[in-house]
């Protein structure tokens, strides 16, 4: 549903007017024309980063990592190795029927650094037969996560600076060391992905591959990468610190990296290691794998600028898409720049017509079920009293007939009683005139 | 690669104040080294490649010294010292604010600094309303920001103009704070950081001194009058005590100058009178090094983080709700749901959304039930 609006933004400020500024120093909001300075002594802003830091320090950072990878290819023992520590994590079934996202939050602290790290496995990723549905999980994820951001940061009483950033800032990529190249799975999960988040594609169980093997795969991977046009994070070159080291390690990508959280003795000393009947690899030993420059690039180096990528990059195409997707524009068809405030207000209009129309339509529907049920009724009632004058007919035809026969009888009683009154009479002479005649006779004797 | 030992770094962790017992997730101990604590200097390249913004609001009568305090603040001249203006320019009818600004760099930390100065503030024989050009100053700062954040394709790094700091000078009258201070304070307290100072205080001795700020605490207290550091915004204990100590000795009582003199056998910014030179670094003399290294060296990343955080997200707050974007988040609720006319609420929308909501879930849900 599109909303389409237009408002007026007034700049309603009483005494904008008696505003009076030098205006060449004051459009000044770009640093080109803020004229440099020099300072006669020592001020003390340099402590500006000090006071950030420390700052930032006391809130804790924020870093959320998404590993991805098929069943047991070893996502979970890498954390552990990487992070020098034991997460709880339990190995999940082959047998899930779709890919499930999995976070858990770990509060780290080394010195005075509190970290929390949030960390994302794919449960089932490229177990199902059908694979067609895997990558969308993930994406839907990373979405979700962008998607609190932005309602957060759109709410009107807001706390970004209180905020968990649950966003994800780098997408660590698990591909099976099969020394070929990436399967086809691997290519379109990548592809949807290259836009939302840094990905970080690393070899798995490096420890089967060997040396010259290696060297074809990584050549191999990478330029499937490219000829795919699959965006992977580059490390960035430049900031001049750390630009030589950062470039060198956008050449060995992906690490070739072997998790172990057992610990072998070697020499003297315990280290991270896995142990063969031909040998112990060891995990940080950079002649046997690349484990340390991972951890060096994701944490030591970069670890920052993942952040801020995700923040400066991915989030806002995020963004910008889905404000676009509603419809929210920077300028208007005219080509006029329009705030996001207008065209706010102006859906806002567009919604409350909308609204409006649809109590109507309720309305009207309403009434219209009204005045049907209106007229049943009254059909009904039609109905009804039709009934009643024809059993009332029906009954005055039958006294009317009941009426008659009354008469009738009536009649037959009256004549009844008449012929009785007659005969009664006749009687009644014929005894007196017999009683008459034998009084005669007796007087004659 | 190192690997420091577990009680180290535990020891190391204890000096710092433990987080806020929210819903902190379990706290893993780290077996060894990782180098998590790189990402402070990660940090610290990030924002000194990028460059810091600050922008600081001088108010005060004409003849308090506010250009030379800024000057002698930023140790350059920052503020050009407004020399005797011509009489029509000394009775313009309103407040002119003039913004200057400049790039200043120091052991490669660049900083671009705003110097607001508003000539004309209690000048006039008529002071009413005089703080209302710069009420609107800072609201419009205020807007530009919250414009820019609200673009569609915004840019990486939004232009900062609004006012982090505003030091107000009083004049060192030695009595109490005047009709005009407490009404420019009582209203600027809310959008922005105030910090007053006692301007020229080499006219007060001592004792006069220390009256003269207990009073104007006691006035500031009385008119429920905010002065940075404000006491509700204190993050944790060991801030508050920090930020108690500066709130008993505010407003600090500054001399300011950009003259240098050989006193002892250094040279020292000084004011140089028939009694004395008047040294402006030294504590003995006058507080200006308290004022300087509260704006610039320990408060003035604080000082941008309460008008950020703070003093913008009242703004926001109240700009959004007063020209009746209440939708503004429910209508992008409203689509995402997909669904017509369900309003779904989430988790805590202030009561001001609601009242849209409720009226219409009201009439549609009466329609529905009669249906």
């Amino acid at each position: 549903m599109l909303l389409k609006l237009i408002c007026h933004l007034s700049p309603a400020f009483p005494g904008l007017s008696t505003i009076c500024v030098s205006k060449e120093r004051y459009r000044s909001g770009r640093d080109k024309n803020a004229r440099p300075l020099s300072l006669s002594g020592h001020v003390g802003f340099d402590s500006l980063p000090h006071q950030l830091v420390n700052k930032s320090t006391c809130q804790g950072f924020c870093f959320n990592i998404l590993c991805i990878g098929e069943t047991g290819i070893g996502k979970s023992t890498l954390m552990d190795t990487l992070f020098n520590t034991n997460f709880e994590n339990f190995e999940s079934s082959h047998f899930e029927p779709k890919v499930k996202l999995r976070a858990q939050t770990y509060d780290l602290q080394e010195s005075n650094v509190r970290l929390k790290l949030t960390i994302v496995n794919t449960v089932g990723f490229g177990d199902q037969m059908n694979k067609q549905e895997s990558y969308q999980h993930v994406v839907d994820y990373i979405d979700t996560q962008f998607e609190s951001y932005l309602q957060e940061e759109l709410k009107i009483k807001r706390s970004l600076h209180n905020y968990h950033d649950s966003r994800i800032h780098a997408c660590l990529y698990f591909i099976a060391p099969s020394g070929h190249s990436l399967k086809s799975l691997d290519l379109v999960t990548m592809k949807k992905l290259d836009s939302k988040v840094n990905i970080i594609p690393v070899i798995a169980k490096a420890d089967t591959i060997s040396k010259s093997e290696l060297h074809k795969f990584k050549i191999k991977i990478m330029s499937e990468l490219v000829s795919n046009g699959v965006q992977i994070y580059q490390f960035p070159t430049d900031d001049e610190t750390v630009s030589k080291i950062n470039t060198a390690m956008n050449g060995i990508l992906p690490f070739a990296v072997v998790g172990s959280s057992e610990e072998v003795k070697i020499g003297n000393k315990m280290v991270k290691a896995r142990q063969y009947p031909w040998g112990v690899v060891q995990v940080e030993n950079e002649n046997h794998c690349d484990f340390v420059k991972l951890r060096e690039m994701l944490i030591c180096v970069n670890m920052e600028d993942l952040r801020e990528q995700t923040h400066t990059r991915h989030y806002e195409l995020y963004r910008r898409c889905k404000l676009e997707e509603m419809g929210f524009t920077d300028t208007n068809p005219e080509s006029k720049p329009v705030s996001l405030q207008e065209t706010y207000e102006a859906k806002r209009h567009e919604f409350l017509g909308d609204l409006q129309r649809r109590e109507e339509e309720m309305r009207q529907m309403f009434v219209q079920r009204v005045k049907e049920k209106e007229t049943e009724l009254k059909e009904a009632e039609r109905e009804l009293q039709g009934k009643f004058e024809q059993l009332k007919r029906l009954h005055s035809e039958e006294k009317s007939k009941l009426d008659e026969k009354r008469r009738s009888l009536e009649d037959e009683i009256n004549t009844f009683s008449k012929k009785k009154a007659a005969a009664e009479l006749l009687q009644g002479q014929s005894f007196n005139t017999n009683a008459n005649l034998k009084k005669d006779k007796d007087r004659k004797k | 690669s190192l690997s420091l030992s577990l009680s180290l770094s535990l020891s190391l962790s204890l000096s710092l104040p433990l987080p806020p017992p929210s819903l902190s997730p379990p706290r893993h101990d780290l077996f060894g080294y990782v180098g998590i604590e790189a990402v402070l200097d990660q940090m610290r390249r990030k924002t000194m490649k990028a460059g810091f913004e600050f922008n600081i609001m001088v108010v005060g009568q004409s003849g308090l010294g506010k250009s030379t305090l800024v000057n002698t603040l930023f140790k350059s001249k920052v503020s050009r010292k407004s020399c005797s203006p011509n009489y029509e320019e000394k009775i313009s009818k309103t407040v002119k604010l003039q913004s200057v600004s400049h790039v200043i760099e120091e052991k490669g930390v660049k900083m671009k600094l705003t110097v607001i100065d508003t000539p004309g503030f209690g000048d006039q024989i008529n002071n009413e309303n005089c703080w209302e050009p710069i009420v609107s100053y800072v609201n419009e700062q205020y807007e530009r920001y919250l414009k820019e954040e609200l673009y569609v394709n915004r840019k990486p790094r939004i232009p900062d103009t609004r006012v982090h700091c505003c030091v107000y000078f009083l004049p060192a009258t030695g009595h109490w704070l005047r009709p005009i201070d407490v009404e420019f304070m009582k209203r600027l307290g809310k959008i922005v950081s105030i910090v007053p100072i006692i301007a020229k205080a080499d006219t007060l001795t001592m004792e006069e001194r220390q009256e003269f700020k207990q009073r104007i605490r006691q006035d500031l207290n009385a008119n429920g009058i905010r002065v940075y550091p404000q006491t509700e915004y204190d993050e944790d204990p060991e801030d508050r005590i920090l930020n108690d100590k500066i709130r008993e000795n505010i407003p600090f009582a500054v001399v300011g100058t950009d003259k240098e003199h050989q006193v002892n056998g250094n040279k020292v910014l000084g004011r140089k009178t028939k009694w004395g030179i008047i040294e402006v670094e030294n504590v003995a003399h006058c507080e200006f090094t308290n004022l300087r290294d509260l704006l610039i060296r320990s408060h003035l990343q604080d000082l941008k983080d309460v008008t950020h955080n703070i003093h913008y997200e009242t703004f926001r707050v109240r700009r959004l709700n007063e020209s009746n974007l209440t939708v503004h988040g429910l209508a992008l609720i409203i689509v995402y749901t997909h669904t017509t006319l369900e309003f779904r609420i989430l988790e805590s929308p202030p009561e001001s959304d609601l009242q849209y909501t409720v009226a219409n879930t009201a009439t549609a849900s009466c329609f529905y039930s009669i249906l």
